[in-house]
Order: structure tokens, then sequence, then C-alpha cells
């Protein structure tokens, strides 16, 4: 799977470093940083919580191409 | 680059926002597009509709489109330079509400439970509610316990509700003329927060300082001793105001559109009841998927969006779909209008929970049109909150309960009258305590 953010739409919540810390990294005041675009599918539940739980629905998931 | 153009009636539509809201909406996209306007006490305003034009105003920028000066009839609720009053800086500052975080929600599932446990302690073996009343309370309770501490909603009664009632009808349209006009509501409004602030000035006299671990909101703004009992109340109006009304009224169209559709109520009981055959605690499967439920609710709110209408002001020249919107208009996001595009959504008027299971998934397939939390930047940052809110009242009501509606299931509908919408009076249905199985 490929994770992208849309940063227009990122606005810190912070929500997805809750549900998937080894994957977003969200400095204080910042935007999302991806650390892992491509993680290990034994990350894919962490990580479709960390889409379905944004607020602002910043978070894409697409599978690997 | 074209103007847009002007919806028919009028020639100023205040009195019919006031009258009829979505019918105003629905004609400005029937004969304008998705880019129509209708003026609001002398000011245009250009109402978007549909996904290209709702994704333009939802990925706007506040620089772009702000929301400041767009609600004046929430400055005298809130008070001067709380939300809408504050620099576009300062409430992405104040949205990052630490109460709302994951981390939380578990204990907020729990709390609400608990606040649904003692509302129905009171109820005899039948009887019957008025909707409206019934979650305005629950839902003061909820979220004055889930925001602010359960030290403070210790102190609150129905007193705290029927007031802040009268602030959420304090949210007259006139208000576009001018916002302390000497109407009725805005009277009971002043008069409602004033008794509000007096309600907790009597809280903060009874305060002493608690040990660290049990302090709550009340306790961390008096410590810091710089604000007063009007500015805290100012506070904590608006701190529960997104959340009150919306909540209140999405549990209670949910119950209405289930007892109106007795096979999917059916659905949602056994799909319940089957979760908690185990005993299982409503804290852990408040946040756990509940897909019946999850559905009923969005498509209550899809039906029944809390808020119809969006508003911004533009602070520059914008382009949207070919028309030029000039610095200084107010532009609109209609929701109850884009939640009902048949293009979108098929058999739009119709209660249909099935749309958002797979594959269909009509929610996530539709992301700037189906829009009753808004969408982009400014999406309700109380999503997740909300709906595990729900989840967890109908956990509790409705394994220990059956309800009926007490009247024509025709009748129920909302009060479009004020900006916050309500349900309208008469919404009464009876309840009557479910008898143990097998």
């Amino acid at each position: 799977m490929r994770v992208s953010v849309d940063l227009d739409l990122c606005q810190g919540h912070a929500q997805c470093e809750l549900e998937a810390p080894e994957v977003f990294e969200v400095p204080k005041k910042g935007k999302v940083r991806v650390l892992a675009p491509h993680p290990p599918e034994t990350l894919r539940d962490r990580v479709e919580a960390a889409v379905r739980y944004c607020p602002t629905q910043a978070i894409l998931l697409k599978p690997k191409e | 680059m074209t103007e847009p153009q002007r919806v028919s009636g009028g020639p100023d539509h205040l009195e019919e926002l006031r009258a009829d809201p979505i019918g105003l909406m629905r004609r400005v996209r029937e004969e304008c597009g998705a880019v129509g306007e209708f003026r609001l006490a002398g000011r245009p305003v250009v109402l978007l509709s549909g996904a290209e034009a709702n994704e333009f105003f939802f990925r706007a920028p506040d620089e772009e489109l702000d929301q400041a000066g767009a609600y004046p009839f929430m400055t005298p609720i809130f008070g001067e330079g709380v939300v809408f009053d504050a620099t576009p800086e300062q409430r992405r500052e104040a949205l990052h509400n630490q109460a709302l975080k994951g981390s939380y929600l578990k204990g907020h599932a729990a709390t609400i439970a608990a606040e649904v446990d003692r509302m129905v302690a009171g109820w005899g073996s039948e009887g019957e509610i008025d909707l409206l009343d019934w979650f305005a309370e629950l839902t003061i309770y909820t979220s004055s316990a889930c925001l602010i501490g359960k030290r403070f909603r210790e102190q609150l009664d129905r007193r705290f509700a029927e007031l802040y009632h009268d602030l959420e009808r304090g949210t007259d349209a006139i208000a576009y003329v001018d916002p302390y006009a000497d109407i009725d509501s805005f009277r009971r409004r002043d008069a409602a927060r004033v008794q509000l602030v007096g309600l907790v000035e009597e809280i903060m006299a009874t305060r002493t300082a608690p040990a660290r671990e049990d302090r709550d909101l009340l306790d961390v703004l008096m410590s810091l001793g710089r604000f007063s009992a009007d500015q805290i109340t100012g506070m904590f109006i608006s701190m529960m105001f997104a959340g009150h009304h919306t909540t209140s009224g999405t549990a209670a169209w949910t119950l209405i559109e289930l007892l109106r559709h007795p096979e999917i109520m059916r659905a949602v009981v056994a799909e319940l009841d089957e979760l908690y055959a185990d005993g299982s605690e409503v804290s852990f499967q408040a946040l756990r998927e509940i897909p019946l439920l999850e559905s009923a609710v969005k498509e209550a709110l899809r039906l029944h969006p809390p808020l119809i209408l969006l508003l911004r002001v533009a602070r520059s020249e914008q382009r949207v779909l070919g028309h030029r919107i000039p610095e200084g208009t107010m532009v609109g996001c209609s929701l109850a209008v884009s939640n009902r595009i048949a293009e979108d959504f098929p058999d739009p008027d119709a209660f249909d929970p099935s749309r958002y299971a797979k594959p269909r998934e009509e929610d996530l397939l539709h992301r700037w049109t189906w829009v009753p939390f808004g969408a982009g930047r400014h999406r309700c940052v109380g999503a997740n909150f909300a709906m595990i809110q729900l989840k967890a009242i109908f956990s509790v009501l409705l394994r220990d309960w059956e309800f009926a509606l007490a009247q024509d299931p025709a009748s129920y509908r909302n009060d479009h009258s004020k900006m916050v919408v309500q349900l309208a009076r008469p919404c009464r249905v009876t309840y009557r305590r479910r008898r143990p199985c097998g």
C-alpha cells in the first residue's frame, strides 16, 4: 500500500500519529510528515484507522503500483 | 467570467431564509446551478452546491474564505473576542482540543453510557418523552462531563439545559441586520446568558482547590486567576456549542427514522444484542465498528444535517466555475441541498442506510457532497467523538427499551426559523421496558 497526504487539508490534529506513529509524525503547530510512504502490510489496520480518524480526511491510501 | 445569477423571489431573501431556508437554497440550485446568489439583509450571498463548487469552498484557506463576520448571530452568545471573533490563527490553535484526542475517547464512551443510565433511571416501565427536551438535556450532561470535567457536570441540573436552549433559540437571522435587535428571542438569549454566568459564578464560589488529579477545566481556569466568570462562561458555552444541538438533533432523528422503518430498527437491535451478548462494555464496543447502527446515523445525518448552511466572507476576489466573487461577498455552502443531490445519492429522499455498505460507500465516494460534517480544512473536529457518543447512547437505550412514535410518522420535522436548527414540537415518542428474552 502507498500512503499519501493532502497538505492543503492537513490542519495538524495529529490523530494519525496517535493511530500509527510508525507511519506519521506531526510536529507541534506543524503539518503531517509521512515517515513510511510504503508501510508493511502488518500496519494496514492502523494506517486504515489513521485514514478513518483524520478529522480533515487528508490521508489517502492506495494499493501499491 | 460572469457574475453569479440571482435567484427569483426577494428582492431580499432574509424573510424567506427565516421561513423556508431549504426551499430557498434548493431553488438557487434549480434556477442558477452550482453557483447562484440570494440577498441577505441587503448583502449578496453566493451559494454553492455540488462536488466541484463545494471542493472550492472546503479547500479555501481562511485568508481567502474567512469565518470571521460570517456568523454575527454567534457573537452575543459566545461573547466578544471568542471563536468567530478571533483571528484565523487563534481559531486554528483553539481547535486542537485536547479533550477530543483519541486516547480520551474510551473514557468518554463510559461517561456517556453512565449519563444515559442516569437519565433513564427515573423512567417507569413505560412512559412518554419529548425528544427535543430529552436529548438536549442528555447532551448537556455528556458534553459538560467530557469536555469540561465530571466535577463541573455534577454541579449542573436541568436549569443549565433550559438556559442553554434559550441561547440556541437566540440565533434568528435578523442578526444579519442587527445582532442586538429588540426582539423576544434576543432578549431571552441575553437574559439566559446572564443567568448562565450566575450559575457558573455560584459553582466557582463552592470550589476549593482540589488535589491535582481531580481538577477539571474550571479548576484549571480558576487557578490561572485571570479570567472572570463571564469569560469562563463564554469559553464553556463555545466549547459545548458545536457538539450540543448537533448531537442532540442527530440522536433524535436517528431514533425517528429507525421508528419509521421498523425492519431497519429490528436489524439494528439484533446487531446490538449480538455485540453485547458476551457482556462486553459500551466503552469497548462504542469505539469499534457497529456497521448497521453507524449507517443509520449517517443516513439520519444526510437527510437531516444539523447545520444546513455554512458561511464565509471572501477576503479577496475569488473565481469558481467561471463566476467572479468580489472581495467582501458572503459565500455559502448548502449542506442540506448537497446531501440530496440525486446524481450522487440515488433516491435521495429515501432513508436507505445500505448506501454506506461496501461496495456503495456513498459517503466516501462523494466526499465533497456527503457533507453533514462539512469537509476539508474545517471539517468537524468532533466527528469521531460524535459518532462514538451516538453509538454509546443507542447501545444503552436500545438494549433496555423499545420505543414507538406517539404521533403521525410524517409529523416530525425541523424548526428552521432560527439559524440553529432544532426539532419542532410536538416531537414525542413512547418508551417501554424490553421484556427479557428467552
